[in-house]
């Protein structure tokens, strides 16, 4: 069997263009706006959150039989919260400047709506292995938007990527500006909505 | 006339459906309308109730605008040459002033008319007059030194995001030209605001240049603290009120002259374009904000409390906002109870922003805008109240 036919690898394709969280279900959006200021930052909160979204897959997935149906949200939210936390720590311990910039945004993965959504309605019906590929995928395709944002906002906003300079200072000289809009988060909405219009287009084609 | 006629319909059947150029529908269109009146009906708003239709609509703002574009012409190249201490004389400060603006407002209608015909040829709509208002209030609402670059981004952004991708003339909720102003004054703030912007700089071997701050009224007033009064700094400035009134003064292009404001809304209201509730609704409500703050300045520093509302009405963009932006019918509401709201809200948050902003010393962009946004919200309510009266009766 083909790879791109096998049904475990349709789960992990499938958010990454068909129904990504971020332009299609319009998910998650708080945080995309608020870390994709650089790249740093919206490449280690992409990381961070695919960490979490699929190790919370996984462990919903193994449990799904033994969860009470009635107290099933505060299972899901003790182990996702488990894992921000184990992510929280290490980003302090291995990477205390990112950590600071993304402030409260890691602890905040808690409440990201696509973690929680699909472990609601993905994990808790399906086994653990393909329920790991679902997270994996989710949160790739949430951190390929936050990525692509961020490059525009950089590039655009400060000049930059990954904080190196990237527009030659003869371009400076010739009196370019960089977009200061671009560093104020309706940058990010405006980014968002035209990604959303170009994968549309290319969708309906 | 026969042939050009004659010609029209000869070459028609390649550029309808099927035809070869089917796909550049949209030039012919725009072309053939130039020369004869356009035989289809608007099917969307602005609706009108009679023979004006949206292509002369728009041809009058046009022509209303067309002296606030020769006056700023003029006075931009007057404040440069008074900066820089030259003769005031009025050929070569016209001269000056042409060569300052006019590369501004091609390019903004080359871009402009670019993005239009773009959409116009994908999305196959009309080209439409919209567009030639839009490009023609752009250049106007700028400081006469902006670079040609951010007046080309400034308007894409103004044509494509605030009106194209929600379908074009007559669907844009927002009024393009402030959305694109809006977006330059947000992306390069240096270029728009602070006091070095506003006076157009002459190169010239034996004048010294900077020597004259292009502080504006505005920029004054912001800066004043009581128990000075606004209206002494400014004549100590040398902005007396007839000035700001006539419009000589140091501003965006075409916004400064609250006297051509006035005779274009004249203008405007006597031909059924613009519509007088708005204007009339924003006057009332900057000089009735005005009032209210001034009974409630006893003692605080805040200078702008003081401040005769009149002057509100002549500094700055005030009157060409409430003349040409605030009354574009696309963004406005089209209800009549709704217009007079939204008229004096649209003054009520202008002197608001004004006096307690120091950080943005215009308010009449903003308050335009986020007025635009309760367009539709205005006239779901006129709406309803004109229903509820009405049900009884039936």
């Amino acid at each position: 069997m083909k790879l791109t036919r096998n049904k475990t690898f349709k789960t992990f394709a499938d958010p990454l263009w068909q129904n990504n969280p971020i332009s299609i279900q319009v998910l998650g959006i708080c945080s995309a706006l608020a870390v994709t200021v650089q790249m740093n930052t919206a490449l280690v909160m992409a990381l961070a959150l695919t960490f979490v979204i699929s190790f919370s897959n996984l462990t919903v997935s193994i449990l799904r039989n033994s969860i009470p149906g009635n107290v099933r949200i505060i299972f899901e939210l003790s182990i996702i919260s488990t894992l921000v936390i184990i992510a929280d720590q290490v980003l302090q311990a291995f990477m205390y400047d990112i950590s600071r910039q993304l402030s409260v945004f890691v602890g905040l993965i808690i409440t990201n709506c696509i973690v929680m959504g699909r472990a609601e309605t993905f994990a808790m019906s399906n086994k653990p292995f393909i329920s790991f590929a679902d997270g994996l995928g989710n949160g790739l395709g949430y951190g390929g938007v936050l990525v692509l944002v961020a490059f525009f906002r950089e590039l655009l906003g400060s000049g930059k990527l990954f904080g190196y300079d990237i527009v030659p200072e003869s371009f400076y000289a010739a009196g370019y500006e960089n977009m200061g809009f671009m560093l104020l988060a309706p940058a990010a909405f405006i980014i968002i909505g035209l990604l959303v219009w170009l994968q549309k287009t290319i969708m309906n084609k | 006339m026969k042939p050009v006629k004659n010609f029209f319909d000869s070459i028609r059947p390649h550029f309808e459906k099927g035809g070869r150029f089917s796909r550049l529908y949209p030039f012919y269109e725009a072309i053939e309308s130039i020369f004869y009146g356009p035989d289809h009906v608007t099917r969307q708003g602005p609706h009108v109730r009679d023979s004006l239709d949206v292509k002369r609509f728009m041809t009058i703002v046009i022509l209303a605008l067309i002296p606030h574009l020769i006056f700023g012409i003029y006075n931009t190249g007057y404040q440069a040459h008074l900066a820089a201490g030259l003769p005031l004389d009025f050929f070569p400060v016209f001269t000056l002033g042409l060569w300052v603006v006019m590369p501004m407002v091609l390019v903004t209608y080359a871009v402009g008319f670019f993005w239009e015909s773009l959409f116009a040829v994908i999305r196959k709509h009309h080209i439409s007059e919209g567009l030639f208002v839009t490009c023609m209030l752009f250049p106007l609402t700028l400081p006469p030194t902006t670079p040609l670059w951010q007046v080309a981004v400034g308007i894409s952004f103004g044509v494509v995001i605030g009106k194209e991708i929600f379908g074009g003339t007559g669907r844009n909720f927002l009024n393009p030209a402030l959305t694109g102003r809006a977006f330059i004054f947000f992306a390069y703030p240096a270029q728009m605001s602070g006091d070095k912007v506003w006076t157009a700089t002459i190169y010239n071997n034996n004048a010294a240049v900077d020597a004259v701050s292009g502080a504006t009224p505005l920029a004054i007033a912001t800066l004043t603290e009581a128990p000075e009064r606004i209206e002494q700094v400014l004549v100590d400035s040398g902005y007396s009120f007839s000035q700001m009134f006539w419009g000589l003064y140091p501003g965006s292009i075409g916004s400064t002259s609250a006297f051509l404001c006035l005779v274009g809304a004249f203008i405007l209201i006597i031909l059924g374009i613009a519509s007088y509730r708005i204007i009339l609704g924003g006057v009332l409500g900057v000089l009735m904000t005005g009032w209210l703050l001034n009974l409630l300045a006893g003692g605080s520093s805040l200078a702008w409390l003081t401040l005769n509302p009149f002057y509100h009405l002549v500094m700055g963009g005030l009157a060409f906002g409430l003349a040409y932006m605030a009354t574009d019918p696309v963004s406005a509401p089209d209800m009549e109870n709704a217009k007079w709201i939204y008229g004096f809200l649209i003054g009520v948050l202008t002197v608001l922003i004004r006096v307690f902003n120091p950080a943005f010393p215009e308010g009449i962009m903003l308050a335009i805008l986020f007025m635009n946004l309760f367009a539709p919200f205005l006239d779901y309510f006129a709406v309803k109240t004109v229903c509820k009266k009405r049900i009884p009766n039936v």
